[in-house]
């Protein structure tokens, strides 16, 4: 089955989550979908190899065929091309790639240039032991993550476990993301900002129709609205992780605490079974 | 007038609490929240607004069944397989580029005007601010940060200010470049985590890619004090100042929970380094040109 982790903002502890799941469980598949951030890896450490790059296509105007009629400047609603009366520029940056200049173009002066913007690792195969990790990287400077989590989530081997490691936010990526998932794990904090953020991140699964639940990380640092919340609107509260010296000190040492708070790998197993008991799809062999 | 921008590469490194405790000490500035996908600057600020602006995002396409005949034309030709086999439209998918428009030999495709967002000039305690909130599953983020920041240079010389404080999204993707195009300085918030110094490093990448001067805040450095040292050593190889330090603390909680900021909330360690902080970024702000 595919559990997504996500929460509507940065720093309430997706990654931890993620991570600590998934060194909890035999034989998952982890997917960094956090585009921009991709920071599983440095909880798991693995080595990482290069399977793919995620590409697209811009526009390359060929001037010597360009009569500068600017239908395609005109066309283009994201203002990546600019035609002068005897210069046109693109701007790749601004590009959406969605291919209208060359389809609008009488003289065929414009042509199809592929780009990188980002590309997909896997941890290798010579780490035997815990998760299989995949994880998508943006180049810096791009702005479309979209595709990059699209091509990421094409490693999901719907045999296995997958855990998801959502970006924040609630807009297209994170949609994105949770797409098809069969459960999402809303993470949050218990303070103002946390169940501000968390109402946004309900929204999102119940626009989507997920099945989800909370798990309140660094429980007893703030007050009780987000149980209180959870009560109200009928959401459960699947785990809570206290808020602890011990686990922030390994977190900032890049150390995933089920690895010396063993104890927690069991927490985390049980949290697994009572969703896959109520939640998880019959897989097919 | 000058433009600070406090960002951080990700989230949860207390952007915003350092934001809202510059806000309450910096004097004569506008306040712009531009994390728009997750505001939580009106958290601390409570703004009374004055004024809403509806915010359009890019418009989406619409097809009229009538007249659609089935040839699927526009399924072929979208890149964004955002025309579902019905011939109804993913909202979320549609970016807005007008392809399918054009190829329709039934003319039954148009786009049309798509709120995404709505922009709100507000007046705080200290002083005038600006904020947003981006419908769910909107993306154009990066322009509604465009326009957020567009009313908020507008307040600044209306009022003749001379300072307006960004709090930027998380990340280094399109909301972050919106917000930092154009500022005179970044404030960098890390945490001295090896994800906090991993994601120092991605967005010092992109101040650079962009020519915006950086400078750094260590919050929750008594975390790991070696992660922090390591920080202060790789920020004075970079030629990065470190404009100080704050530590590990449950006062921006409490004061959250307050709806204070960590000014307001009351005098310590925190507060203290803070202040100190903020002279050194009105000096280095004041030196930009």
């Amino acid at each position: 089955m595919k559990i997504a982790i996500a929460s509507g903002k940065g720093g309430t502890g997706k990654t931890t989550v993620a991570v600590n799941l998934s060194l909890s469980l035999q034989d998952a598949q982890l997917l960094d979908c956090d585009v921009e951030e991709p920071n599983c890896n440095l909880f798991l450490k693995r080595e990482m190899e290069p399977i793919t790059e995620v590409t697209t296509v811009i526009p390359e105007i060929l001037e010597e065929n360009c009569t500068y009629c600017k239908k395609c400047s005109d066309f283009c609603r994201f203002n990546a091309i600019a035609t002068l009366p005897n210069k046109i520029m693109t701007f790749p940056a601004l590009c959406h790639s969605c291919g209208g200049c060359m389809m609008v173009c009488p003289e065929g002066a414009i042509q199809e240039c592929e780009i990188v913007t980002g590309i997909i690792r896997k941890s290798t195969t010579k780490d035997q032991t815990g998760p299989e990790l995949y994880e998508g990287l943006l180049d810096i400077g791009q702005t479309m993550a979209s595709p990059v989590i699209g091509k990421v989530k094409k490693y999901i081997d719907p045999t296995r476990t997958a855990i998801i490691d959502a970006p924040p936010g609630t807009a297209c990526p994170v949609l994105t993301t949770l797409e098809d998932v069969d459960y999402c794990i809303l993470v949050t904090e218990p303070t103002p900002f946390g169940l501000h953020d968390l109402k946004l991140a309900v929204e999102v699964a119940r626009v989507l129709n997920i099945p989800h639940g909370i798990l309140i990380n660094r429980s007893g640092s703030g007050d009780d609205s987000v149980e209180k919340y959870c009560a109200d609107e009928g959401i459960e509260v699947l785990m809570k992780i206290p808020q602890d010296t011990r686990i922030a000190r390994l977190y900032s040492e890049g150390i995933p605490f089920v690895e010396e708070m063993e104890e927690w790998k069991e927490k985390f197993m049980q949290l697994y079974i009572s969703i896959k008991d109520r939640y998880g799809r019959s897989e097919k062999a | 007038m000058k433009q600070l921008v406090i960002i951080s590469g990700k989230g949860g490194t207390g952007k915003t609490t350092i934001t809202a405790g510059i806000s309450s000490l910096a004097e004569n500035s506008i306040i712009a929240d531009c994390d728009v996908d997750a505001p939580n600057l009106h958290l601390l600020l409570e703004p009374e607004v004055i004024e809403t602006f509806d915010f359009h995002g890019m418009d989406i396409a619409n097809i009229d069944d009538e007249k659609c005949s089935g040839c699927n034309l526009c399924i072929e030709n979208c890149n964004f397989n955002a025309i579902f086999t019905d011939h109804s439209i993913n909202s979320c998918k549609c970016e807005g580029c007008g392809v399918c428009e054009y190829v329709c030999p039934e003319n039954a495709i148009t786009m049309i005007d798509n709120p995404s967002g709505t922009v709100f000039s507000s007046t705080t305690r200290y002083g005038p601010m600006v904020h947003a909130e981006l419908f769910i599953g909107e993306e154009a983020s990066g322009k509604l940060v465009t326009s957020v920041k567009e009313h908020a240079l507008s307040l600044a010389r209306e009022n003749d200010s001379d300072l307006v404080i960004y709090d930027g999204p998380p990340g280094t993707g399109c909301p972050v470049i919106a917000t930092i195009t154009g500022a005179d300085l970044a404030l960098i918030v890390t945490e001295p985590s090896v994800s906090g110094i991993h994601d120092l490093e991605r967005i010092i990448k992109v101040t650079d890619h962009f020519g915006i001067p950086a400078i750094v805040c260590i919050n929750k450095y008594n975390i790991n004090e070696e992660n922090t040292k390591q920080i202060e050593i790789s920020c004075e190889e970079n030629g990065i100042m470190v404009a100080g330090k704050l530590p590990y603390d449950t006062i921006p909680n409490r004061a959250m929970i307050g709806k204070k900021t960590v000014i307001e909330y009351a005098d310590n360690e925190f507060s203290d380094n803070l202040k100190s902080i903020w002279r050194t970024v009105k000096a280095e702000l004041d030196a930009t040109s």
